[in-house]
Parts: structure tokens; C-alpha cells; sequence
């Protein structure tokens, strides 16, 4: 090829104009979904390491692996790769009856022995699965036809639930111990609705429609990821058009955005809530300052001043999806209550009561200006509280520790909904993400977790939430909304979860 | 002392600086609050499943200890595993560097093109109007920060005329094989067009925003040198020759005024790739600074070691490059 600068400028020229041209406006047809994802993703096995237990990037597993038992966008529970299951009437041991028909995106059969391999691999504590102490309360797994059955030396009631949870996830067998675990990371393979047709480490993914996939083919056939982990980065890409979809952008923008001609906008509430823990170390000891710091809390007006409104007020770990909710545990927005407690512990505005509340900046939607808030409310009933910012990294290591300050701003997520997976382990003194050690809190909690009756097991949970909410052993604020911008020509289905998935988006 | 020895003395310096890089990262990580493994603990976790943790990944052992089976490892080559990205630390950074290189050397060529024509301006029309709206200009652009112009150009070129991709280093959709991670060199090698227009399209505005304050320090600088010059004799001889003013500044002047801003680009180049890290993480570029900040956060301490080291190696490298050709060009260094 004989190169001339003529010739040169000319396809440059023309390839500069094929690549402009190439940017997406939201004004076209849609054929290519792109969404622009707010966290990257680091690695493809949706089982093992700090991934598999970081909720923000399990939209993209579930893309393209099936959790053993799916949950529907309102939490329920559905039917998966486990079409049915249940526990031995002894409640020794479970059974499982896996699909049929359902395959690989290598063509492979999917069958119980998937099934039984996948669970007794995460059960091995040598496979570094964070969910072991789950997965390992299995044993003697066998498949057998359709069928996995297993011993459960030790009942564990929200076993079942943990299937639709961190870790959840059927792994393929035969693919897998063929090219082990470098070669999966590199070439995953599921049988959820999106095939990986290419991946980019920090920059995208882009997923190719399952069209054999057991629940039905994805209606968008080329699906592209890009993570954009910036905010404003975020905005821009869907405002410009060069993406479809965008989540967790703030909310001031959310209301902007879907208010313009080509975008919309959906907010729904999510299984992710913010609340202060309370340390019962120092004045938190002192049952009267812990419940006025939970009464002197206008929750409500901080959802409308800083959240535009986004956000749902609560006053226990559950939100209103959860199973054990109980609508009649309240603590109000009382501020002379307040008053009149910290009175009866000889505090006053002009002789107040002092701590330390710790809090992220940055991390959850105004998260800072909350706690700022929080304290100005607290000034006015007489407690004088310091703020010190710490990272996420440092507030995990307090938690672990039991050296968070007396309050500590942070969320919570659950999306299985079961009380065990939110209040158990916030507040059971012996979890390394509680920090509350009261005995009578603990005693309480002790023989919920392997309470057999459902029914006794909700009930009893539901008595713990009302008397934590009594003595104002921590304080739930809110449940956040979560907004998703995208263009007119998609409908999007948000789940409950906070995933977002892209098989559950449709043109509009 | 000849260029050899010079040369040889600058390699045993960078080793010894190299060497103070990672005992004071491999300290400072560990001293700072965050501890990784508390990030990945399941909510069941007892203190024996802490424990196995932690000598999972070492952390069970004294700092000097750990340095010491790492310092063996990296003499090896082996930089460790990543914790959050479970893959080697040498190849995911190695896989990174081509990219932030990319950027940082298409924001210098920017920066140098930008500066280099505002400082000629600037001289050529010094006193007037003009070389005053270069030193307002220069001013304006020194004093916003790279991520500001990075916000700016975003609002100007990805939204309101949406012609440069907001995010990301490639189209996804474009399907081309790389042979190296260097995509935009071997695409011009290659001769694929398409795909530099594309790769351009996307590294035009971080590479612009990181170029922006470089070029008004160039700018700055070279016209100040180019004015000093021109009032040297060997100047005013080429002027009474009949020379025109355009050749007196290119051809005369700029010769030896360049000699100051070529060591200042030098240090600035090892700032301009620090700066890579902010501005790829707001356009979402793939390169090593985006990939930094996620090892920060999720407190990924051998891929913030190898990182590091790989950023100190580079500036140790620029600046003996820089230092080398400073003596090639300058011949009282040349013959000291």
C-alpha cells in the first residue's frame, strides 16, 4: 500500500468521522444496550474472595451465572436451577430437585452433579469461599437423577435463603477442573441469561444474549458494561448519550436527567439501609442518652433536605420487604423525649452529653452531610457529638475489632430479607460485624439460629428488633432509593436488591 | 566525569532510591489504618476463620518478616498475588503501564506543541496585546487543576457537542486483536486507521486535561528563556544580518533557550503521570492510576506495593533519561 500524506489525511479524516459518528445518542434506535456501571468488577468467580461477598457487583454475576434459587424483583423467592427443596422431617438433612433441560453457555448439560460439586467446593475451606461458614454446614452431598440430597448435622434455617445470596452461585463442573481457575477467570462460562463475549478489566464487559438460556432469551442481544465509577462521569454518559442506563448518581441530577427529552427515570427503594451503630462502650452505656440520640432524629426531614426526598424512613433493621418487618416498632421523632431523658442523666444543651460519631464521606449518597445533620439535631436537645471521618477499609477494621466509636454511621445490606442476615449479625455480640455486646440482646439472639419453627423463629426475631428498638441499641435510619436514569427507548425493571440486571430491560 | 560513570552512578542511585520506595510503602500501607482481611470477613466468621485468613495471606507474621519473603519474592520477579483481583501483581500492572503510557506520552506531545506555540507567540508579538492574553491564558490554565479541566472538557466535547467517548479507552464494539497492550502505537504501526481515530477519540480528553497546566508551565518558561535570549549579542548579530524576527526566534533563539524547559518537561512529565490517577479514574480510562485507586480502596496492599514501585521506577527512569540528554545537549555538561 503506497501511503501519501493526501491519502493519509483523507482516512483519517474518514475514520475520525466513522468514529464520531459512531457515538450512540439516546434519539436512536437502541440495538446495543450500553449501561454505564458504577463499580468495576474484579473478578469473574462469584464464589470465592472479597468479590463474592460485595453486593454492588452481583448484577453482573447474575447476568451470567444462575444463584441456586433466584429472587424476583420484589424479593420473593422464585424457581432457578433448584426447582424445589426442603429439609428430612428430622431436619437433618435437605434435598434439592435441579432443572432439567438447562445447559451451559458451552453447550454443556447442567445437571445435579453441578449442583452437588458447586456446593461441596465452597463448603471446602480451602476453596476460600467467605460463605463457608455457611456451605460447610453440609455434608455427604450426592446427586442422584435431578436430585441433590445432603446431611445437615447442625439445622441452619436461612440455609435455603443463602442460595439466593452472596456466593450463591452454580459453577460448571466438567469446564471448571478443565481449565481451572486462572482459565475460568479468563474465559468464564455460566447458564445465567448473558454469555461474556469480551472483558476488559476497569474498562467493560460486553455480554452476548444466552439464547438457549431456561427462563427465555434476553430481549437486548448485545449488552455492553462500561464501568464508569465517577458520578459526574456517569451523568455525562448518559446525558450525552453514549449510554442507555446509568445508576447511583445523585439525586439532584436523578430529578434533572429524567426530566429531559429522551430520559427517564425510576427510583425505587433497595434492601441497603443506613444506620448508626452504637458501640455500648463509654455514655452508651447509659440507656437515657442512647434513646434520646434515636428520638432527637427527625429522619423524615433529613430525606427531604438532602435526599430530595429518596429514602424511606425506618426504625428497625428491617424494611418493610423483609420478612420479620413489624410495622408497629417505632421509635418517633421526639425531641423534648429526648430532652427530658437526657435531663434524667443530668444533661442538658448547656451542660451536654460528649461522644464520638464516626461516619464515610462520600460513600453512600451524602453520607457526611447526614451525619451533620444528625449532630446539629442532637446539639438542639444536648448532646455534643464529634464527628471523625474514617474510610470504608478502617470502619471494617473497628467493626472486626469491637473499636468502633460510641456511633458509627454506615448501611447494611439484605437482600434475602431474613432477620438473621440483618439483625442477627449486627447486633449478636460474637459476630464480627457487631459491636454491641449486651448480654440480655445476646441472650435473646442465641437460640434464634437454629430455631426450626419458622413461624416461633420470625416471632422471636421480631421481639428482638422491638426491644432493640426500646433500649435504642442502634439506630436504622433510612432505606435508600436507588436511581436509575435511561433512555425513553428501555424499560427497566429495578430489583429490590439493587442489582441491575440487564435480561430484566426491555425497549420501551 | 564521563557520561559512562556519570550514567553508571545515576543506576546505583535509582537502585538505592528503589530500594527506600518500597521499605517506606511497605511500611507506611501497613501502619495506616484498614486492614484488608476485615473487609472480606462473612458475618459468621470466629476467630479461628480470621486466623486462617490471615495467614492465608501472610498477614500472621511481623512486618519485617513479610517484607523480607516479599522483598525474596520481587527479587524473583514475583511481585505477589493481588487479594481483590486474584491474579499476579507484575502482570496486571505490566498489563496497565502500556496504557498509562500512552496517555501520559500523547498529553506531553500536547502539552509540549500547546506550550511551544504560545511561548513562540508570546515572543514573536512580546509587548503587545497579545503576548499579554499568552500570560492571562497560561495563567487561567496553570491555576485550574488537570481534574477541573478534565469536568470542563467532559461538559464541553461529551455533552453539549458530544464528539470525544466520555469514558472508557476503547469501543467495545470495535473487534481488534492486539498484540501488545500498547494499542494506540501498534494501531498507527499497523497502519489501522479506524482504530486510532477511535483510541484518539477516547484519549483526546484526558490527555488534554492532563496536558493543559503543563503547557502553560512550557509556555511560561520557554517564552521567559526565548526572551533572555534575545537580547544575547550572538542574537542582535543575526538581526543586523537582516534576518527576520521569525527566524531569529526559531532558528537562533530557540536553540539554546530550550535547554531549561527540556529539564523542566523532564520533571513535569514524572508529575503529569502522577496526575494520571485522578484523571483516569474520571474518564474511567484503563491504565494504572484507575487500578491504583481501586487497590487503595479496597486496601489491595500487594497491588498498591507493586503499583507504587512501578511509579517510582518510572520517575526514577524519566528523570535519568532527562538527566542524560540534558548532558548530550549541553556541551559544558558533555565535557565537565
Amino acid at each position: 500500500m503506497k501511503l501519501s500524506r493526501r491519502s493519509l489525511l483523507k482516512t483519517s479524516a474518514a475514520a475520525t468521522s466513522l468514529a464520531l459518528a459512531g457515538l450512540p445518542s439516546f434519539a436512536q434506535a437502541i440495538d446495543e444496550l450500553v449501561i454505564a456501571y458504577n463499580v468495576n468488577l474484579p473478578s469473574w468467580d462469584p464464589t470465592v474472595g472479597l468479590s463474592g461477598v460485595n453486593p454492588t457487583i452481583q448484577g453482573f454475576y447474575q447476568s451470567v451465572f444462575d444463584l441456586y434459587i433466584p429472587q424476583n424483583p420484589d424479593l420473593s423467592f422464585g424457581s432457578g436451577i433448584i426447582t424445589d427443596y426442603g429439609w428430612s422431617d428430622d431436619n437433618k438433612s435437605i434435598w434439592m430437585d435441579v432443572r432439567e433441560g438447562v445447559t451451559w453457555h458451552n453447550g454443556d448439560p447442567l445437571t445435579a452433579e453441578d449442583v452437588a460439586w458447586s456446593l461441596a467446593r465452597v463448603g471446602n475451606p480451602e476453596t476460600g469461599s467467605p460463605i463457608q461458614f455457611i456451605w460447610g454446614k453440609i455434608t455427604n452431598i450426592k446427586a442422584d437423577g435431578n436430585r441433590v440430597t445432603a446431611d445437615m448435622p447442625e439445622y441452619e434455617p436461612t440455609f435455603f435463603k443463602w442460595m439466593s445470596f452472596l456466593t450463591g452461585y452454580v459453577m460448571p463442573k466438567k469446564y471448571y477442573e478443565e481449565v481451572g481457575a486462572d482459565g475460568f477467570e479468563a474465559a468464564p462460562i455460566g447458564s445465567g441469561p448473558y454469555m461474556v463475549e469480551k472483558f476488559e478489566r476497569n474498562a467493560f464487559v460486553r455480554l452476548k444474549a444466552n439464547e438457549n438460556y431456561w427462563g427465555g432469551a434476553p430481549e437486548f442481544k448485545t449488552v455492553t458494561i462500561k464501568f464508569v465509577t465517577d458520578a459526574a462521569s456517569r451523568v455525562a454518559e448518559v446525558e450525552s448519550g453514549n449510554s442507555h442506563v446509568t445508576l447511583e448518581i445523585p439525586y439532584e441530577e436523578f430529578d434533572r436527567l429524567k426530566a429531559k427529552d429522551g430520559l427517564a427515570g425510576v427510583a425505587e427503594p433497595v434492601s441497603d439501609i443506613a444506620m448508626i451503630f452504637i458501640n455500648d462502650i463509654e455514655v452508651m452505656t447509659d440507656p437515657n442518652v442512647r434513646k434520646a440520640a434515636a428520638h432527637a432524629i427527625d429522619k423524615q426531614l433529613i430525606i427531604d433536605r438532602l435526599l430530595s426526598g429518596y429514602g424511606v424512613p425506618i426504625d428497625t433493621m428491617q424494611t418493610p420487604d423483609y420478612l420479620a418487618y413489624d410495622d408497629s416498632i417505632k421509635v418517633p421523632y421526639d425531641p423534648e423525649l429526648a430532652k427530658q431523658l437526657l435531663a434524667d442523666s443530668g444533661y442538658s444543651p448547656e451542660n451536654p452529653v460528649k461522644f464520638k460519631i464516626q461516619t464515610t464521606k462520600g460513600f453512600k449518597p451524602k453520607d457526611y452531610e447526614m451525619v451533620q445533620a444528625i449532630v446539629g439535631l442532637w446539639r438542639r436537645v444536648g448532646i455534643e457529638a464529634e464527628i471523625e471521618v474514617y474510610e470504608i477499609a478502617k470502619h471494617f477494621e473497628l467493626r472486626a475489632a469491637d473499636q468502633l466509636a460510641p456511633a458509627a454511621f454506615y448501611n447494611w445490606g439484605n437482600s434475602v430479607g431474613d432477620p438473621t442476615t440483618s439483625t442477627g449479625f449486627a447486633m449478636f455480640g460474637p459476630s464480627p460485624h457487631s459491636v454491641w455486646d449486651g448480654k440480655e440482646t445476646f441472650e435473646a439472639i442465641l437460640p434464634l439460629w437454629g430455631e426450626a419453627d419458622e413461624a416461633k423463629r420470625i416471632a422471636g426475631w421480631k421481639e428482638v428488633d422491638r426491644r432493640v428498638a426500646e433500649n435504642a441499641e442502634v439506630i436504622p435510619l433510612m432505606q435508600y432509593v436507588q436511581p436509575i436514569v435511561h433512555a425513553a427507548g428501555v424499560k427497566v425493571t429495578p430489583h429490590r436488591s439493587g442489582a441491575l440486571l440487564p435480561h430484566l430491560m426491555t425497549r420501551s | 566525569m564521563t557520561l559512562l560513570r556519570k550514567f553508571l552512578l545515576r543506576l546505583i542511585t535509582t537502585a538505592v532510591t528503589l530500594f527506600g520506595v518500597a521499605v517506606i510503602v511497605f511500611i507506611v500501607i501497613r501502619v495506616v489504618p484498614g486492614n484488608p482481611i476485615a473487609m472480606m470477613l462473612p458475618p459468621g466468621a470466629t476467630d479461628a476463620d480470621i486466623a486462617r485468613l490471615q495467614a492465608q495471606y501472610g498477614f500472621d507474621k511481623s512486618i519485617f518478616e513479610q517484607f523480607l519473603i516479599w522483598l525474596g519474592g520481587v527479587m524473583q520477579g514475583d511481585f505477589g498475588q493481588s487479594i481483590s483481583l486474584r491474579q499476579p501483581v507484575s502482570s496486571l500492572v505490566l498489563g496497565r503501564l502500556p496504557a498509562t503510557l500512552e496517555l501520559s506520552v500523547v498529553a506531553l506531545m500536547i502539552a509540549v506543541v500547546m506550550g511551544g506555540a504560545l511561548a513562540l507567540l508570546g515572543t514573536l508579538y512580546r509587548g503587545t496585546r497579545t503576548e499579554g492574553a499568552v500570560d492571562i491564558s497560561a495563567g487561567m490554565a496553570l491555576s485550574i487543576p488537570d481534574f477541573l479541566w478534565g469536568l470542563v472538557l467532559i461538559l464541553l466535547f461529551g455533552v453539549l457537542w458530544p464528539v470525544f467517548h466520555i469514558s472508557g479507552r476503547i469501543s467495545p464494539a470495535l473487534n481488534t486483536d492486539f498484540a501488545t497492550n500498547f494499542y494506540l502505537f501498534e494501531a498507527i504501526l499497523r497502519l489501522k486507521f479506524d482504530v486510532v481515530a477511535d483510541l484518539i477519540a477516547h484519549m483526546f480528553m484526558p490527555a488534554l486535561a492532563l496536558a493543559i497546566p503543563l503547557a502553560a508551565i512550557i509556555a511560561q518558561l520557554l517564552k521567559q528563556s526565548l526572551k533572555e535570549t534575545m537580547h544575547l549579542d550572538y542574537v542582535t548579530l543575526a538581526r543586523t544580518k537582516g534576518y527576520n524576527e521569525n527566524h531569529i526566534i526559531t532558528r537562533e533563539a530557540l536553540p539554546n533557550a530550550i535547554l531549561p524547559t527540556l529539564t523542566l518537561v523532564g520533571v513535569q512529565f514524572t508529575f503529569l503521570i502522577g496526575g494520571t490517577v485522578i484523571i483516569e479514574r474520571l474518564f474511567s480510562y484503563e491504565g494504572l492510576g484507575n487500578m491504583a485507586i481501586d487497590a487503595v480502596i479496597n486496601r489491595d496492599l500487594p497491588l498498591i506495593q507493586g503499583i507504587v514501585i512501578l511509579f517510582a521506577l518510572l520517575f526514577t527512569l524519566v528523570n535519568l533519561v532527562v538527566d542524560m540528554l540534558y548532558a548530550v545537549l549541553n556541551p559544558r555538561l558533555r565535557h565537565a
